[in-house]
């Protein structure tokens, strides 16, 4: 059996406490800082993408916007609502502010390094855990409690649906994204962060078409189905656009933090960037090589840049590149409705991420194990046996809601008028929309654009025939 | 360095956050002005007053989620170990979390088949 792997690959033996007590200050320095960073980037380039200029007044490029948000939010009065609970309501910005610092403490920000003016050498991370990436998972879990403790102690209907919506949508993501990092275990056989980083090091070589050549190293190559699923799923846990459900503004106000002012609605969010930073950072470490340098640069100098102090640059480049996709997405996508998203997320992911672990086992056994080509063929058969019997299972589910759809068609009409009542409603599953004329303009209805064609032509005709 | 030095450094981190909002709660009570009026300390509820209390009875559809949730949960917390050490049970472990995950999934679809899963 093989216990070399399962724990960590990074070497604290030279810590001393004050090495550990200066990296919990650089830890929590750069995630401050980096929050600051984050928001003034993030309304910058939301601003850039929607034209206008964003934030440009405080200091260069309006730099300090944040600073002075930060200090704003100091400077306001503390509203406790009455009818709260205020014990709770003080208790669960503390959860959230508390809980999002812990992630970062087993995330490797690089190998190795001599601190300049000692002669300790010590690994750019925390500490590290034979179970860190589930401690990362167990972590965020908790992290759930300050919001939907804040939504219920609040007292209020917003806050209190708010955080119930938020609870439901970040517990049904986490699965998908555990069942996504279940593969990452499987093939660096350990769950320990700086062990991940190692096994990424090198993909191994292949022989292909008589010539050999490198694999890929980062597992969101060799991996991707995992990869995908963990970004959307990362996408959903912290509750960011296209899935920001909790916060629908037109539909809950603020969500859970409506009724929180001051200092601790500050909490909260910075809570929701810094988990931002963890989600990205674990993906970085898992699926993105960790600190490693990207290809054409870890091959300068037989890999010069992946010793030292370089690795920490690449981290955090790979974990800005995470946060400039989730500001993408916020700038591009519309925000999901809550039936689509639950729906995606349990019929569509989780199944999805069921299906890779499997395949991914049974590839992996069939090739590291000492099989007969007999039991080799047995397991494939039964692998097919299994999918097609899942596939089969998919295509009844679908003909089944078909038909509920069919059954509610009869009841609801096939079609829905929006705008029947004043104000406009969503369809029923099954229903379609019947296309408004549109706004009448100039005493003519402007007709969809499928119909234009067929309009165009008939003014034609009555040119003709007139 | 041992393992239990590894829990004391989480530790010590989930002791610097406490001071962390110890500090900001601190300079929030020195700084923040203190005027409460009846009026700021009512319930928002976008202008319109109040009716009742937000501790209502509603219908929760959310719990059928914390169940499935509590389920995959475990199952996660027996898959990450189980995949950690695959490479050296090799063909009958794999067969055996099928079965283990066969069996979820059945769950799983029972649960979508009486429509827990569809949002009405």
């Amino acid at each position: 059996m093989r216990h070399l792997a399962e724990n960590p690959a990074a070497d604290f033996s030279q810590d001393t406490i004050w090495v550990v007590l200066g990296k919990a200050l650089f830890v929590f320095v750069f995630l401050l800082v980096a929050t600051i960073l984050a928001i003034w980037g993030e309304r910058r380039i939301v601003a850039r993408m929607q034209s206008r200029p964003g934030p440009n007044r405080t200091g260069p490029f309006g730099l300090f916007q944040s600073v002075a948000d930060g200090v704003k939010l100091l400077l306001k009065e503390d509203i406790i609502p009455k009818a709260s609970d205020r014990i709770v309501f003080f208790g669960a910005p503390v959860v959230s502010a508390i809980t999002c610092f812990l992630a970062f403490t087993v995330i490797p920000f690089g190998p190795a390094a001599k601190i300049p003016f000692t002669n300790i050498t010590t690994p750019l991370q925390m500490t590290d855990l034979p179970v860190a990436v589930l401690f990362v998972l167990a972590v965020a879990a908790v992290g759930v409690y300050g919001i939907v403790l804040g939504g219920w102690s609040s007292g209020s209907t917003y806050p209190l649906l708010g955080g119930l919506r938020s609870s439901a949508q970040v517990i049904s993501y986490e699965i998908a994204m555990g069942l996504a990092l279940i593969s990452v275990f499987l093939y660096a056989g350990s769950m320990s962060t700086s062990s991940i980083v190692a096994a990424q090091a090198s993909g191994g070589r292949a022989t292909l078409f008589g010539t050999t050549v490198d694999l890929p190293s980062w597992y969101a190559l060799q991996l991707p189905v995992a990869f995908v699923i963990y970004c959307i799923a990362m996408v959903g846990e912290t509750n960011r656009a296209p899935f920001d459900l909790p916060e629908a503004e037109g539909e809950l106000v603020g969500g859970f933090h409506t009724e929180y002012s001051g200092a601790k609605f500050m909490m909260f969010f910075l809570a929701e960037y810094i988990n931002l930073l963890t989600v990205s950072g674990i993906a970085t470490t898992l699926f993105l090589g960790g600190w490693r340098a990207p290809w054409p640069l870890s091959a300068i100098g037989d890999g010069v840049l992946n010793t030292g102090w370089w690795p920490m640059l690449w981290f955090i480049l790979k974990v800005f590149c995470f946060f400039f996709v989730f500001v993408w997405l916020r700038g591009t996508l519309p925000r999901l409705r809550y039936d689509q998203f639950m729906r995606f997320g349990w019929k569509f992911l989780i199944p999805a991420g069921l299906v890779w672990i499997m395949a991914v086992s049974f590839i992996r056994a069939l090739r590291t194990q000492q099989v007969t080509d007999g039991q080799r063929y047995l397991l494939l058969a039964g692998l097919v046996v299994v999918l097609g019997i899942a596939f089969t299972g998919y295509l009844l589910q679908g003909r089944a809601e078909e038909q509920a759809d069919e059954a509610r068609r009869l009841v609801y009409g096939p079609e829905l008028d929006p705008f029947e009542g004043g104000y406009p409603v969503p369809p029923m599953p099954g229903q379609t929309v019947r296309r408004s004329a549109g706004p009448v303009l100039a005493g003519r209805a402007t007709v969809p654009a499928r119909d234009v064609e067929a309009e165009a032509t008939s003014d034609d005709e009555e040119v003709h025939g007139g | 360095m041992s393992q239990a030095h590894s829990w004391v450094v989480v530790a010590a981190v989930a002791a610097g956050g406490v001071l962390f909002f110890a500090v900001a709660m601190l300079a929030n009570a020195a700084l923040r002005p203190r005027v409460p009026t009846s009026e700021k300390l009512t319930t928002y509820e976008s202008g319109v007053d109040p009716i009742g209390r937000g501790w209502s009875q509603i219908q929760v559809r959310y719990y059928l989620y914390a169940y499935l949730y509590v389920v995959f949960a475990v199952d996660a917390v027996y898959l990450f170990p189980w995949a950690t050490v695959l490479a050296s049970f090799g063909t009958a472990a794999v067969v055996e979390m099928g079965i283990f995950l066969g069996v979820l999934t059945l769950g799983l679809v029972h649960f979508w088949r009486r429509g827990a899963l569809t949002w009405s």
